[in-house]
């Protein structure tokens, strides 16, 4: 050790740290090669003109990009996408802390209520996706319920986009049948930014709390200036964690809705899927993953790069 | 210290062997599982038959075949799900690594043709045909659908009717309906099942191609069959006035729909049509098997059947086939397979079990009921037509994009934009 701090600008490394660069080299090849070996294959494939079930890699430009942004359904994907990930996001946030700052004081039972809401979580996107359908069907479900007060809403059948105007092949609006997925899916995400907002609020000291109220901050007070600034950086986590399943959600919308009448309900994962193995146009599937990555990546790579700076 | 980097060095090594062999494992655990002896004679059918009847089916036909083959052995390899979306993807996956099952299950028409044929991935049958006599057993139109530049590349087994449409019985009778055969007719029963608060035609497409199938059935009314067939080849497009009239039918029809019909799949469509919801369904006749079979309806009592208005004479034909993929090991093996496949014995032990009809036109009539004898007899003298919806018609790129249109036409019911996107996705046909 002694040895070690005296030649510390060579940098040598030690036994055990030679041991964990062992042990690490065969998942670092591997990730190479089937993740990022394969991502760089896919942006190849997305230049190519492969769109049949004959391997065709000559080159296509932006070809398939380009179609694809002037395809109705593409279109629709986007549009769809924009308005799930903020509901989805903001509703998970919202009632994610609303329900931890509820449970948070210090009440009876504390752990039951909190399993409860963390439970969904447990169940996987294609089980929710399943029992929502049913849930939110025009014909059974809550509808069997709420026609008795005369309301009867058509749920992810609906094919109204509110406040739409026309944009380019497309009407842009909020479609009103994800409002359905939305449901769905902050049913099952809840519970999980409920448990990170509970171990934020943790690990606030009691003492800063007492703080504020000694000075004659009423309780709200205490958590609109002390709490809700404490907890930003689980704000910046849930909204990270949130997107990226946001962005890249299929299970959930397979399962329940399928692409929906007039692809009200329809997203990039779904479309990337028929197209690739149905249809066969590999290349365009493959723009589609390009896209949806790059999406993902405008959300993580800041993330990435702050938490990079906090590491320095 | 040295020894301790040999030692580093060679876990690595392991862990990257250990890594390739579980790999290599893994690709030859299909084919020898075992006796590694026995490579050679051993055919791996692949399919999607894991449905009630269908796998029922697909084991009679593999009994049948180790009872005069006990020396060849059989694996069965069917993928389940998505009405055979989930299979296909794995096929085009193990078909392009050059990893080809022994023989697959695959719908006659363009899904064969200018699928795999087009791909160089099969090989042709004529001189099998010819040996075992068959070119006069199954009929031309339908050795046509299975054929490309003359030359024969799968074996069919089962023919489902996809111009069929069911309908409650009781619905009918109690508001004085008769069966429609002209779309006037059609039309004008729907107005009156309308007002009688009945919904006159049940759809469920979540799924689109429910909805094609409605389309490509006017269509073949407004064409008759051979411009349908034109239309397909590409003799005829898609500007032709009679498609346009064909778009603006269909539009009529889903006027008269059920209004939930996108949270739905056929069957649940089907259900309305058994509790007197709905009166009518337009459906392959995969349905008569539900009804009659899931849902415990009498045919001709309970619900009954008629072509779909205009159609009269024509056979809207699905129908599974198999074929010999190129750059597999034991081809004899797995053409003893397609000889007991399409034997007399294979498809009367098949199709009665999934509910379909036999493919040849000499097998015996008394193994099926009541609907399947009806259709055999039609089969023979109608004219074969493919489907569009099933992947016979047009290529599967061409199908996703018709379903897509399909799917915007149902909410939007703008014939040009329809027709137009018809006419972008022709090239692909």
């Amino acid at each position: 050790m002694a040895e070690n701090i005296q030649t510390k600008h060579k940098k040598r490394f030690t036994k055990d740290q030679w041991t964990a660069v062992a042990f690490l080299i065969p998942s670092i090849i591997l990730i190479l090669v089937f993740v990022y070996g394969f991502i760089g294959w896919t942006g190849y494939v997305s230049l190519s003109n492969w769109n049949t079930l004959v391997p065709d890699f000559s080159f296509a430009g932006l070809k398939n990009y380009i179609y694809l942004f002037n395809d109705f359904r593409f279109q629709a994907d986007l549009r769809n996408t924009l308005f799930f990930t903020i509901l989805f996001i903001g509703l998970v946030i919202v009632m994610g802390m609303g329900l931890a700052i509820l449970i948070d004081q210090k009440l009876k039972g504390e752990s039951i209520f909190r399993n409860i809401f963390l439970f969904p979580m447990a169940l996987s996107f294609i089980v929710t996706g399943v029992v929502w359908q049913w849930l939110l069907n025009p014909s059974t479900g809550f509808n069997q319920f709420l026609s008795v007060f005369g309301i009867e809403p058509k749920w992810y059948t609906d094919t109204n986009i509110l406040a739409g105007f026309e944009w380019g092949s497309i009407e842009f609006g909020l479609p009103v049948a994800i409002i359905a997925v939305v449901i769905a899916a902050v049913w099952q995400m809840t519970g999980f930014s409920l448990a990170m907002y509970l171990a934020g609020l943790r690990g606030i000291p009691d003492e800063l709390r007492e703080a504020a109220r000694m000075d004659g901050a009423s309780e709200f007070q205490v958590y609109r200036k002390v709490v809700l600034p404490m907890l930003l950086p689980i704000t910046m986590s849930v909204v990270i964690i949130m997107a990226h399943i946001s962005l890249k959600i299929f299970d959930l919308i397979y399962a329940m809705t399928g692409s929906g009448a007039n692809f009200v309900t329809d997203v990039p994962g779904v479309y990337m899927f028929e197209t690739t193995f149905r249809g066969n146009y590999y290349a365009n599937g493959a723009a589609i993953a390009i896209i949806m990555l790059l999406l993902v990546a405008v959300f993580i790579v800041p993330y990435l790069w702050n938490s990079r700076k906090g590491d320095n | 210290m040295k020894k301790l980097y040999g030692f580093i060095l060679l876990l690595v090594l392991a862990l990257v062997l250990a890594a390739c062999s579980s790999d290599s494992s893994g690709d030859s655990g299909d084919s020898d599982s075992g006796e590694s002896e026995s490579a050679g004679k051993k055919v791996e059918i692949f399919s999607w038959w894991t449905g009630a009847g269908e796998e029922d089916g697909l084991l009679a036909l593999i009994d049948l075949f180790e009872e005069k083959h006990p020396d060849i052995e059989i694996e069965n390899a069917a993928v389940a799900g998505g009405a055979g979306t989930n299979a296909k993807a794995v096929l085009a996956t193990r078909m392009q690594g050059d990893d080809p099952p022994s023989t697959f299950q695959v719908h006659g028409g363009d899904e064969l043709n200018e699928g795999w044929v087009a791909a160089d991935k099969m090989e042709p049958l004529n001189d099998f045909y010819e040996e075992n006599g068959w070119m006069d057993k199954f009929p031309e139109e339908l050795i046509d659908l299975v054929s490309k530049d003359g030359n024969i590349y799968s074996v069919p087994v089962d023919i489902h009717r996809g111009n069929v449409i069911f309908y409650n019985m009781k619905v009918f009778e109690e508001n004085g309906i008769e069966v429609p055969t002209t779309f006037d007719e059609f039309f004008a029963a729907a107005d009156k099942l309308k007002e009688a608060g009945v919904t006159p035609l049940a759809l469920g497409d979540k799924e689109a191609w429910t909805a094609t199938q409605i389309f490509e059935n006017v269509l073949l009314g407004v064409l008759g069959p051979d411009d349908y067939k034109k239309l397909f080849e590409g003799e005829i497009g898609f500007d032709d006035e009679r498609v346009k009239e064909a778009a603006e039918k269909f539009g009529k029809m889903l006027d008269y729909i059920n209004e939930d019909h996108a949270s739905r799949n056929w069957q649940d469509s089907a259900q309305l049509v058994a509790n007197g919801e709905a009166a009518m369904l337009n459906m392959g006749d995969w349905a008569k098997g539900y009804f009659s079979n899931d849902l415990e309806l009498e045919t001709n009592k309970d619900f009954g059947y008629f072509e779909f208005p205009a159609t009269d004479g024509s056979f809207a034909i699905i129908t599974d086939t198999f074929g010999l993929p190129k750059g597999i090991e034991n081809p004899d093996d797995v053409k003893e397979f397609l000889k007991v496949l399409g034997s007399v014995e294979g498809q009367d032990a098949f199709n009665p079990l999934k509910g379909s009809i036999p493919a040849r036109v000499d097998a015996d009539k008394s193994k099926y009921d009541e609907y399947g004898q009806e259709t055999m007899e039609d089969f023979k003298g109608a004219r074969l037509v493919p489907s569009l919806a099933h992947g016979s018609a047009a290529s599967e790129g061409f199908l996703t994009k018709a379903n897509q249109a399909v799917n915007i036409f149902v909410t939007q019911r703008d014939v040009d934009t329809f027709i137009k996107a018809l006419q972008n996705a022709a090239p692909e046909m």
